[in-house]
């Protein structure tokens, strides 16, 4: 592979195939040869051997099925050699009569089956009985197609460490007979609830940005966007799953915001807006309506509300803080945490001034939940100093400061630190 | 259909609390009766408490023998049941209803078929042969 010009197109065409087809040619082999480790191989060999055949042979017409057949005569071979796979005969016999079809291949007409081959997927990765963090590098591994280094450097472990874990997790998934299905009705809700998770923390993985490699990180927000818009294709029916798709493309509008030339953190009031990616915007927009009108509001409709709100209006002094203090309340109905709590102290105090906001927000100041979460102290300081008291302000932007990690941040608590002492 | 190990775990108690846990017997008998008719249950046990237990290890060919459990922890192993179900979420599913999983711990735990067990000593190099499957589980 060394020494091959980036624009070949041999590799443009593969490139472009393991990002469009992978996880659907993926998704359907788990199913027919029943081992996600035989299945996971056989793809990936079949990628592979693509390079010398296609630079052999040419580009296939429909690399997509080239693929498809590739990857299952491989598991063929390798269900052939490897005893230990739960009825393997059946499977066996199953794959190989798929290919003595030589015509069967995947084509448009079978939408339904592929949709739910993805479906089973994306289930059995996020299955509860797996850990929180198996399911994240395992869906990112098999759906998003980040290679084991990636998702390391994405979540800062060691690449031994989380290759063991992703094994481990396969290795579970055999031998529990982890059910490769979509959960029946009456275990659907929660179960979407708990994928939703799992996409959510690989975006804020990537958004908190607490630290390693950027690059990686950015990608993770990106395949989190991807699942989400994966999610909304394959349950259009479910509100909170345009909720979640719109939260994320509305956050991720504003990435390059975030951060002045200089690396400072910067606040949503004093955003560039100018750099923020109205194509995204309009597209969050576009899904947040899509789950209003499901008439379901949950938790991720809530919070994309709220950030619509924000990002709406021109600056702080225009949003409408009144209706985004409701949005939160609401939120807190639904997911009681002391976080929200917060927040909406905070657009109490925007909306009716610094008392009513500090009269929410010093109940929270007691929670042990909160002791050491550093925007607690940030919305404090802020509330005080508004509210006139410098002294109290910069004791409780000193503290925010100590409890900051993020150099970024850590500035910018700094520079209001010093704008109250001088006051 | 794949078999599941379902190990009940729970507090050891004072005799006013174990006096009523005793008194749950009938959750158990109607969930043992439902799990047969249903063509699930295997096999179901309760044991006697780790005060009774003896553990046993051989080193460097010596028969240690030790009095109590091989691990002691706060948590005791009360009893078990093999089932038999389609998958894990069944299993899980079971596990849930053992009426001490409400104030105790049900672990699951997938049984390896003999003929996996074989087939992955003799991936090993173990010299068995194909028949020894019968002696085996």
């Amino acid at each position: 592979m060394s020494g091959v010009h980036p624009a070949d197109p041999v590799e443009g065409a593969i490139a472009e195939t393991f990002r469009d087809e992978r996880a659907i040619v993926l998704a359907t082999l788990i199913r027919q040869s029943g081992d996600f480790q035989v299945a996971e191989d056989a793809v990936q060999e079949a990628f592979e051997s693509a390079l010398t055949v296609w630079r052999r042979d040419g580009i296939p017409d429909s690399p997509g099925a080239w693929i498809t057949t590739a990857a299952r005569r491989r598991a063929i071979d390798r269900l052939r050699r490897d005893r230990s796979v739960a009825d393997r005969a059946e499977r066996l016999a199953d794959l190989m009569r798929l290919d003595a079809r030589h015509e069967e291949v995947p084509s448009m007409d079978d939408e339904s089956s592929l949709v739910d081959d993805r479906l089973r997927l994306i289930f059995t990765c996020c299955h509860p009985a797996l850990a929180m963090p198996a399911r994240v590098a395992l869906t990112l591994r098999t759906l998003g197609g980040l290679t084991t280094g990636e998702i390391a450097r994405g979540f800062l472990v060691a690449e031994p460490t989380m290759g063991k874990r992703i094994v481990r997790a396969k290795r579970k998934i055999a031998e529990a007979h982890i059910p490769y299905r979509v959960p029946p009705d009456e275990e659907l809700p929660d179960r979407l609830r708990g994928v939703m998770r799992v996409v959510y923390l690989i975006f804020n993985e990537g958004y908190s940005a607490t630290g390693g490699d950027r690059l990686v990180r950015e990608e993770l927000c990106d395949e989190a966007i991807r699942l989400g818009e994966l999610l909304c294709r394959l349950m259009p029916d479910d509100s909170e799953v345009w909720g979640l798709s719109a939260l994320m493309l509305l956050h991720d509008a504003r990435r390059s915001a975030r951060v002045d030339p200089d690396g400072r953190y910067t606040a949503l009031g004093d955003q560039d807006r100018s750099l923020w990616d109205q194509d995204r915007i309009g597209e969050g927009l576009a899904r947040l309506d899509r789950s209003v009108r499901l008439r379901r509001p949950g938790e991720y409709q809530l919070q994309a509300a709220i950030t619509a709100l924000q990002i709406q209006s021109p600056d702080a002094e225009r949003t409408d803080w009144t209706q985004i203090a409701e949005l939160y309340g609401a939120l807190g109905r639904l997911t009681p945490s002391p976080v929200i709590e917060l927040n909406r102290s905070v657009a109490v105090g925007m909306a009716d001034g610094p008392a009513a906001g500090l009269a929410l927000l010093e109940p929270l100041l007691a929670d042990p939940a909160l002791e050491r979460y550093q925007p607690l102290y940030a919305a404090h300081a802020e509330l005080l100093s508004r509210a006139g008291d410098p002294a109290g302000a910069a004791r409780a932007y000193e503290r925010a400061i100590a409890l900051t990690e993020n150099a970024v941040e850590r500035s910018e608590l700094a520079r209001r630190l010093a704008a109250v002492a001088t006051e | 259909m794949p078999q599941y190990m379902l190990l009940v775990y729970q507090e050891d108690v004072d005799e006013a609390e174990q006096a009523e846990r005793e008194r749950t017997l009938p959750l158990f008998v109607e969930l043992h009766r439902s799990l047969k008719e249903a063509g699930l249950l295997v096999s179901v046990q309760r044991l006697h408490s780790p005060q009774s237990a003896t553990s046993v290890r051989v080193r460097d060919g010596d028969t240690e023998i030790t009095d109590g459990p091989f691990a002691v922890t706060k948590e005791i192993l009360a009893g078990y049941y093999i089932v038999e179900c389609a998958d894990l979420d069944e299993a899980l599913k079971q596990a849930a209803r053992v009426p001490a999983a409400v104030f105790g711990t049900v672990e699951v735990r997938p049984m390896m078929p003999a003929a996996e067990w074989l087939a992955r000593a003799q991936a090993a190099g173990a010299d068995v042969p194909d028949e020894a499957v019968e002696d085996m589980a």
